[in-house]
């Protein structure tokens, strides 16, 4: 069994603004397609010289946001959660996600139809707890529904601006008991809640984080993040990471930036079922 | 706010027994994650209260907790916004059961266990939500259209078989009158009948309330008994609906007898309304009066050929007023236009009470009741009467939100007549 990193991404070859789901898209704002691959190569580059294991889904014409893997579903040691997209015109990419998983040998789990879903977009592993934004497009039901499912413990915090529609925008975790996030993206009761569970918890400010800077992947102790965020590269710096920062302008032009591009399919860093797998190889 | 701080909170108005409820269901790792207290504040904040009447807490991290809530907010609307915020931070409403409903296996009669309605504000759940139900009349049963998602009170005579009719109570609501606001003659006087009562103030507020109901566009209904003509207040009356202040008269065939009979030989059971004395023959005025109308061809027969020149039957005539004469077993004649069979003057009564605001019960008990039972309680009723239990009688049998006034009615029509007559010049 390989200790590689694993992570799924999607070449943009059919990538670009179609249509307006949050407050970045803006369909004069039109994408150059060159730079969008230069950018996404650099991204796939950077995860493979750290030694990630990349996978890829095969792009398919009119699905612009498939790039965005990290919305595909939520892994789960063998457990695939897929996904149930909020807007109908991501509705399309569901099956394309649920076909990979099934074919790379994932149990594929459907949840109710009534309940929205956008998978590591809005769920993420920190320690052994998921915490889990919901509002814009996932529900809190759907996230009570897979603690139920997944018998572990989910945090439902709710996200409070447009511009951070997914808690992948605004919260980032880096190791258990460590994470990234943007205070002004959740209310009081969230605030809260990621204060008394994360033990370093590390502010960005509003500038930095509307740089995407949150949208952050994780290998090992390095951070891939978008360009524009020196103050957190230097408190990562400080805490014993290393940082490589990444132009991924094309991408923001959509509102998503290097996490949203990648779909970690060994466990996030931050998973404890992850280390604990990791462990089981030794 | 701690758990128990907004418990405390919540205790007032979640022991009041008004407004509506509808339980709520979160489970997970609500208390973690502070949905439990954000739900509560949530119920708070947007004017509701709560009850948690089921909390279970998990015992280990991983083990969900579950609480059940009942959630009281003052209107079904306010009700429903606040439910449909909580399903949104996870709740999801307890109670999804729709009113069950039976075909009517007999005619004229429910099916067993059906739902017996009042005349407040009532709703039905029909694939999963509320719906009002039309028709609102107390005592009887609930019609309810699936397909269409439309319900209606339905009279037991009026039950056709297959009729699908609501049984038992899951799945409807009853919504409470709201208490009124305004410091009128519903706000500052309860349904207490009393004598002692400041007549002026009473009086305005009725004249009020009759203006308010034809500004928004509803009917006036007087409900009337022989009384007025006796105590010479049938010119008060006429001029009333000469006004255009009154839409819908319910009577039975005395009062338009008695009418007739002043208007035709100036007496009254005949008693001279000018002279007060009884006249030789007199008491053969009304039969007479009954035999001359029957002889035409009826009230608005006699109108048309200029039989009948004045008095109530006249003005109603003439301004279109919707009548029902209603019949009894007592009734001399009667006039051709009262209905002798009981069910069917109850149900000329139900249509035509439809867009009835305001009803002004004077001098009839057996009317004043038969009208009670049709009206929905958000219609205003004032009741007036010299004797203290016809009001309390049309309270006791449920239309509680009655007015009384115990007074003379001469005096009362007369002075109500001015002060409509004022304001509309």
């Amino acid at each position: 069994m390989s200790r590689s990193p694993r992570i799924l991404m999607c070449p943009p070859d059919y990538y670009g603004i179609e249509y307006e789901i949050n407050p970045w898209m803006n369909r004069e704002n039109a994408t150059d397609p060159t730079a969008s691959v230069w950018q996404w190569w650099a991204l796939h580059d950077a995860l493979r010289d750290l030694g990630v294991e990349i996978e890829t889904l095969e792009p398919v014409p009119g699905l612009p946001d498939l790039v965005f893997t990290a919305n595909a579903g939520l892994v789960f040691h063998n457990t695939f959660v897929v996904s149930r997209f909020r807007h109908g015109v991501r509705q399309g990419e569901a099956p394309h996600f649920e076909r990979w998983a099934r074919r790379h040998g994932f149990d594929v789990v459907d949840m109710p139809p009534h309940l929205h879903f956008e998978g590591a977009g809005d769920a993420l592993f920190c320690g052994s707890t998921l915490f889990a934004g919901y509002r814009y497009r996932s529900d809190a039901g759907a996230h009570q529904w897979i603690g139920t499912q997944l018998g572990v413990e989910v945090l439902p915090v709710e996200l409070v601006d447009p511009r951070f529609y997914h808690l992948d925008t605004c919260f980032c975790p880096l190791a258990e008991g460590a994470a990234l996030y943007y205070p002004g993206a959740f209310d009081d009761y969230g605030r809260s809640v990621l204060r008394d569970r994360i033990e370093t918890l590390i502010e960005v400010e509003a500038e930095e984080a509307v740089s995407f800077s949150c949208n952050a992947v994780v290998v090992g102790r390095s951070v891939l993040l978008n360009e524009g965020a020196p103050k957190l590269a230097r408190i990562l710096r400080g805490i014993g990471f290393t940082t490589t920062p990444l132009r991924l302008t094309e991408f923001i032009k959509a509102g998503g930036s290097a996490k949203c591009l990648t779909l970690r399919l060994d466990g996030e860093e931050a998973a404890s079922w992850s280390h604990a797998e990791a462990l089981a190889v030794h | 706010m701690a758990l128990d701080q907004r418990a405390a909170d919540a205790k007032g108005p979640a022991q009041d027994s008004t407004g509506v409820v509808e339980e709520v269901e979160v489970q997970g790792h609500i208390v973690d994650s502070l949905l439990l207290p954000k739900i509560l504040d949530r119920i708070l904040h947007m004017g509701g209260s709560f009850e948690i009447r089921e909390c279970r807490i998990g015992s280990r991290r991983v083990d969900p907790s579950y609480a059940r809530i009942a959630v009281r907010a003052q209107s079904p609307v306010e009700l429903d916004a606040i439910v449909g915020d909580l399903v949104e931070h996870g709740a999801t409403p307890v109670d999804p059961e729709d009113a069950a409903v039976v075909p009517a296996d007999i005619g004229g009669a429910f099916p067993e266990n059906f739902y017996s309605t009042t005349n407040q504000h009532t709703q039905v759940r029909v694939s999963g939500r509320w719906i009002d139900v039309a028709d609102q009349e107390m005592d009887c049963g609930i019609a309810l259209d699936v397909k269409a998602r439309s319900a209606r009170c339905v009279a037991m005579t009026d039950v056709e078989i297959g009729m699908p009719i609501v049984v038992g109570h899951a799945g409807v609501r009853v919504v409470p009158a709201e208490r009124p606001r305004d410091l009128g003659l519903f706000g500052f006087m309860s349904s207490n009948v009393s004598s002692e009562k400041p007549k002026a103030i009473s009086l305005k507020s009725v004249a009020d309330s009759i203006r308010a109901t034809r500004a928004e566009g509803k009917k006036v209904l007087l409900v009337g008994g022989p009384a007025i003509v006796h105590t010479g207040s049938a010119e008060h009356v006429a001029e009333l609906i000469r006004e255009g202040w009154v839409q819908v008269l319910f009577a039975g065939n005395a009062l338009a007898t008695h009418d007739i009979e002043q208007a035709l030989f100036g007496t009254s059971l005949g008693v001279s309304l000018v002279h007060g004395e009884a006249l030789e023959h007199g008491h053969e005025h009304h039969l007479r009066a009954i035999n001359t109308i029957r002889r035409v061809g009826g009230i608005k027969a006699a109108v048309e050929k200029g039989v009948l020149n004045s008095g109530i039957m006249y003005e109603s005539v003439k301004a279109g007023v919707d009548v029902v004469l209603a019949g009894s077993i007592r009734d001399d004649g009667p006039l051709p236009e009262v209905i002798t069979d009981t069910l069917l003057a109850q149900k000329r009564m139900r249509s035509a009470i439809r867009e009835v605001g305001f009803a002004l019960c004077i001098a009839t008990a057996l009317h004043s009741i038969a009208t009670g039972n049709l009206l929905p309680a958000w219609v205003k009723v004032v009741c007036v009467d010299i004797n203290p239990a016809t009001v309390t009688k049309l309270s006791d049998r449920g239309t509680f939100q009655t007015v009384g006034l115990v007074t003379d009615v001469e005096p009362f029509l007369r002075s109500l007549a001015t002060e409509l007559a004022d304001v509309a010049s």
